[in-house]
């Protein structure tokens, strides 16, 4: 059986949920194999995770020069991997990070390229959600390997035992792939919250919150949940939040299983980046919002009454 | 510095935007054209780099003749001079193609960093100034929220989920700006009436030196085989806040197996 390429995201030795997505739809196409692309001693720390879903082969391109620069020695490393495993495909999980290694994988590998798919086939039918979701399309690739950079909550992950074996494969980065060097890296999000692209569970605030002070609402409301905290346009421009935590049309899109949107009216550039979540929960005081023509379940009334007694059902069923 | 904004016409986002049943591309006439909403902070950020170094602003567009009006405002907003590379072979050119095609039409003019927005209102890829970059041999410099420019060495801070990144690289660069880096400038009167004798070089491919058979729907590596339009989602269950509006939700919740 063809190998399906899986280029794998972690975070501090933890491989990302979006990850074992990938691995389990790559299961559906054929033999699922990983590929760990990272500074020496990273794939050491992911195998067994890898291994728990279904991973029968763990590449492994491994270099002081695979880390500390922008994403061009990450796609030399997953063509060198492609030219060693001719797979069938490559999947990678749509960050913007992959979504550009892919960018260059397709010139390097003269291959087709579709990004931010939703679902992929057997046949090789690939299909995306595009306009702010309004209208489905479904594609194929025609030129040699098709890569396929897929959102975050397209396919459910389910663990299966792999093999696991490691395959290394040597990589020198060229120059001209080590033009754009990373110098610094700082974090600005205090805690330890999901990251709002591949979040299970969204709760996200808009005009109606006020302020960024009373912006705590969304935040605990969130906490109680385990979920990523997003914002309208409205918010991220008046300066209550950073514009990391924009979701809509020129923000992030996501799909999460559940989404609450407090005091978010619903303009079509919010709607544009969520209205694929699996489930829409709405607080709003105006009847008329456009959120709640979306929305599975919304309540009309003071979001300053509704989410805090939210937060506190929640925490007590979860005691 | 001379400095080239890649600039995108795209259907208004306001608009009710649609493919063409004919060929699964992009219906052009359905909705009103506009310049790509980012990119207009590509366009500030180029005018700002010129009001700091010096040097010239040239908008670099593929796309069809009636892109023309799109370069005039980016023109009326400052920019000092344009290319259009307008051929009717382009039409449906994916993204490899049309990287392909902005590379050679880069070597048409002088240029130390060419800035595009992040990403399209339309198709929303993200790929074609990571392509640019892999194209040309040149530093990429993507998703940058900041812009410094110390001599030939540019400095950008890329836009993370978690932060930040300063990436560094020399000239020729590719830079893309998020938007929100500035705030891009209105047209004045004056800037209106200067763009309209403001040069505007147009190219064909040929001029180019682009092969047709390398571009174009017939010649991508990726084709749109169906579409159909997204079931509209149905409303659910409203309730009005009885003092029990946030238990409500939690019942919900419970049924639904969420919490």
């Amino acid at each position: 059986m063809a190998e399906v390429l899986v280029l794998v995201d972690a975070v501090d030795g933890t491989v990302k949920k979006s990850t074992f997505e990938l691995l389990t739809a790559a299961r559906q196409l054929g033999e699922a194999a990983a590929v760990v692309v990272g500074a020496p001693g990273t794939a050491a720390q992911l195998k067994d995770q890898l291994a728990e879903y279904g991973a029968a082969k763990v590449y492994v391109a491994e270099g002081e020069d695979l880390a500390g620069y922008l994403v061009a020695p990450k796609a030399e490393a997953l063509a060198a991997v492609a030219a060693q495993a001719t797979p069938a495909a490559v999947l990678v999980s749509s960050s913007a990070d992959n979504k550009e290694i892919a960018a260059r994988l397709a010139l390097k590998l003269e291959s087709g390229l579709i990004y931010d798919a939703v679902g992929v086939d057997g046949a090789g039918n690939v299909t995306q959600q595009i306009f702010g979701a309004s209208i489905t399309t479904t594609s194929k690739i025609s030129k040699g390997t098709p890569i396929v950079t897929v959102r975050p909550n397209s396919f459910a992950p389910e663990p299966a035992s792999g093999a696991a074996e490691e395959v290394a494969v040597s990589v020198s980065v060229s120059d001209a792939a080590k033009k754009a060097k990373i110098v610094d890296t700082v974090a600005e999000e205090k805690g330890s919250r999901p990251q709002l692209s591949d979040a299970s569970v969204v709760v996200s605030g808009g005009r109606g919150i006020g302020s960024a002070d009373n912006f705590a609402i969304v935040e605990k409301l969130a906490d109680s949940l385990g979920a990523a905290v997003g914002a309208s346009r409205a918010v991220v421009d008046a300066g209550w939040v950073p514009h990391a935590m924009q979701v809509g049309q020129t923000g992030v899109t996501v799909s999460p299983q559940l989404y609450i949107a407090v005091g978010i009216s619903g303009a079509i550039q919010h709607r544009a980046g969520m209205q694929t979540s699996k489930t829409i929960v709405a607080i709003n005081k105006d009847p008329e919002a456009p959120i709640f023509e979306l929305a599975d379940f919304g309540v009309v009334g003071d979001l300053f009454q509704v989410a805090p007694q939210l937060t506190d059902e929640i925490t007590k069923r979860r005691a | 510095m001379n400095i080239v904004v890649l600039m995108k016409q795209v259907p208004d986002t306001e608009g009710d935007r649609k493919l063409d049943p004919q060929d699964n591309t992009v219906d052009r006439t359905a909705v009103d054209p506009v310049i790509n909403y980012i990119d207009e902070f590509a366009i500030e950020e180029g005018l700002l780099l010129k009001e700091a170094h010096g040097g010239e602003v040239t908008i670099l567009t593929v796309g069809p003749e009636r892109a023309t009006e799109s370069i005039r405002k980016a023109l009326s907003m400052g920019a000092d001079k344009a290319v259009h590379v307008s051929d009717e072979a382009i039409h449906g050119s994916d993204a490899v193609a049309t990287a392909r095609i902005l590379a050679k039409a880069l070597g048409t003019v002088e240029w130390d960093v060419a800035i595009a927005g992040s990403e399209a209102t339309d198709a929303r890829g993200s790929v074609v100034p990571a392509m640019l970059a892999e194209v040309l041999g040149v530093a990429q410099l993507t998703f940058a929220r900041k812009v410094a420019v110390d001599g030939s060495t540019v400095t950008i801070e890329r836009l993370t989920d978690t932060g930040y990144e300063k990436v560094q690289g020399e000239t020729p660069a590719v830079i893309s700006v998020v938007e929100k880096i500035n705030d891009p400038r209105y047209p004045s009167f004056k800037g209106i009436m200067a763009a309209k004798s403001k040069p505007i070089d147009v190219k064909t491919l040929g001029d180019l030196g682009v092969d047709a058979g390398e571009v174009g729907l017939a010649n991508a590596w990726s084709q749109v085989t169906s579409f159909e339009n997204a079931p509209p989602r149905q409303a659910g269950q409203s309730v009005k806040d009885e003092g029990d509006g946030g238990a409500k939700i939690a019942e919900f919740l419970a049924s639904k197996k969420l919490i």
